[in-house]
């Protein structure tokens, strides 16, 4: 595969949850390397696009492209067919996921948490697994907790080790959902503060649904603005945040300084 | 004056056949309760109607008839079991298919977000339940489980009608004998009572340690 090919190419997704349709017709690529960061209203689709593309969500109609390989298809001499649980599991390698509300398992240490599945489906030996995971653990600076249980840590600290936990795959793709919304104000910033460090020191592709448009401005390298399951309006931070072509995004961003977030 | 010692001394016997039957008969409900549980989420049709006809059958019948028919019906399909062998058979299976319901509705109880960090971190079906969610599960288990125990220790009494001897049978050897009913009836009220207690005391350590350090799942 070339460098300038997409790594990751939608192509005409939909998605209804009941008689709500969350993505119509959706379709958009994403470079290796690329940060990129999807904003809009809640309800506009964007978390759904993540969730699709971390296999939580089957989609309705469309096709996507992981890497080079059909992500809900497989080929089978010449045809397409929907993509089994293996076919499902060796693409999931590729990608990797942060949930908003961290999803640590609660009954393990942080160092579990991280070496569970480089255990379990790379068939890492624990000595190997835990090196590495403190390795993580010491880039997002949570390397002194690796004993404790997650009862015992704040939410930034959760979400840091929740960052090592994905990181621990090896993914090429990271996806990142709302990951500071559920934190307090003065824990969010050392989230953030790993997201650089991860730009600084590895060439993943990240996709980030955020509502910290400031940090979107700075760190994303591309803004896809999200209504009602389309993209209204894309392009360089500057040029979607400062100006904004379309009305929706003008009035999407008006109400989120109005709700004192920096831009 | 009745000469008691050698009296509680045969008491005792039949609390060790009680406790043994208890041990035994729990051994084969629990196991019973993850196979059935387990079976009823199962994505295999077979699987889902085996479990639920397992359960709905031994709770909808009688413990004393699903003795007797192990002890007396199944020698007429070639199989004989030893009262002691029909006694687990019975207690464990009945008892099993309550607890089943428990495993099951444990297993449900955890939350949505944990089968999704599972399938991000591409733990396999099996994985998922053998490390995420089974050991969450289990602490929601307990209490409830405990309850089944105690069911399963009071149920025992049943196999002292196909002459097993239990606490139960035993007193009732001591009351035939001294022809006094208070006394051994009276110390056997207490011994399943203090059994009973000694479960209830067992399970709460056991969550007690099982739930150190956690949060966000209900002890």
């Amino acid at each position: 595969m070339s460098a300038s090919a997409p790594i990751i190419k939608i192509d005409g997704i939909s998605k209804s949850f009941g008689s709500f349709k969350v993505l119509d017709g959706l379709s958009m690529q994403v470079m290796p390397r690329e940060k990129l960061a999807l904003i809009g209203p809640s309800g506009s689709g964007k978390t759904t696009i993540l969730r699709i593309l971390m296999t939580l969500e089957r989609i309705d109609a469309g096709h996507i492209q992981v890497d080079g390989e059909q992500l809900y298809h497989m080929e089978r001499n010449g045809q397409l067919l929907p993509a089994d649980e293996r076919h499902l599991a060796r693409m999931r390698q590729k990608i990797g996921m942060v949930f908003q509300l961290f999803n640590l398992f609660p009954h393990k240490s942080v160092i579990d948490n991280v070496t569970l599945a480089p255990m379990l489906t790379k068939g890492m030996p624990r000595a190997a697994a835990e090196k590495r995971a403190m390795e993580l653990l010491d880039m997002v600076g949570m390397a002194d907790k690796a004993k404790a249980m997650p009862a015992q840590l704040s939410g930034g600290q959760k979400q840091r080790v929740a960052i090592a936990r994905a990181l621990a795959l090896q993914p090429k793709i990271m996806l990142f959902d709302e990951v500071t919304s559920a934190l307090d104000p003065e824990l969010v910033e050392e989230v953030l503060n790993v997201l650089w460090r991860l730009c600084a020191e590895t060439d993943m592709t990240m996709l980030l649904v955020t509502h910290e448009m400031g940090f979107a401005h700075d760190f994303a390298d591309r803004v896809l603005f999200f209504d009602r399951g389309r993209i209204v309006e894309e392009g360089k931070p500057d040029e979607i945040f400062r100006h904004p072509k379309q009305e929706r995004t003008q009035g999407f961003l008006k109400k989120i300084i109005a709700a004192g977030h920096r831009v | 004056m009745t000469q008691w010692s050698g009296y509680f001394g045969l008491i005792l016997q039949g609390a060790l056949v009680t406790i043994e039957l208890t041990l035994m008969g729990s051994v084969l409900a629990l196991f019973m309760a993850f196979l059935a549980g387990m079976g009823r989420l199962s994505r295999f049709f077979v699987l889902r109607a085996l479990a639920t006809v397992y359960i709905e059958f031994f709770r909808g019948t009688s413990i004393f008839v699903q003795l007797f028919f192990a002890y007396f019906v199944l020698p007429f399909a070639g199989i004989s079991l030893t009262p002691l062998q029909a006694g687990v058979l019975a207690l464990g299976l009945n008892v099993g298919a309550y607890a089943a319901e428990v495993v099951r509705g444990a297993i449900q109880s955890i939350g949505r977000e944990q089968y999704e960090a599972c399938t991000a971190l591409n733990l396999g079906r099996l994985q998922g339940m053998r490390h995420v969610i089974l050991p969450q599960a289990l602490l929601v288990m307990l209490p409830t489980f405990g309850n089944n125990a105690i069911e399963l220790l009071k149920a025992t009494a049943v196999v002292s009608l196909i002459s097993l001897t239990d606490l139960t049978f035993q007193a009732q050897v001591v009351r035939a004998q001294t022809g006094n009913t208070m006394v051994p009836f009276t110390t056997i009220l207490i011994i399943y009572f203090i059994l009973a207690l000694l479960i209830s005391w067992g399970v709460r350590s056991l969550e007690r340690r099982m739930a150190r350090g956690l949060d966000g799942v209900r002890v």
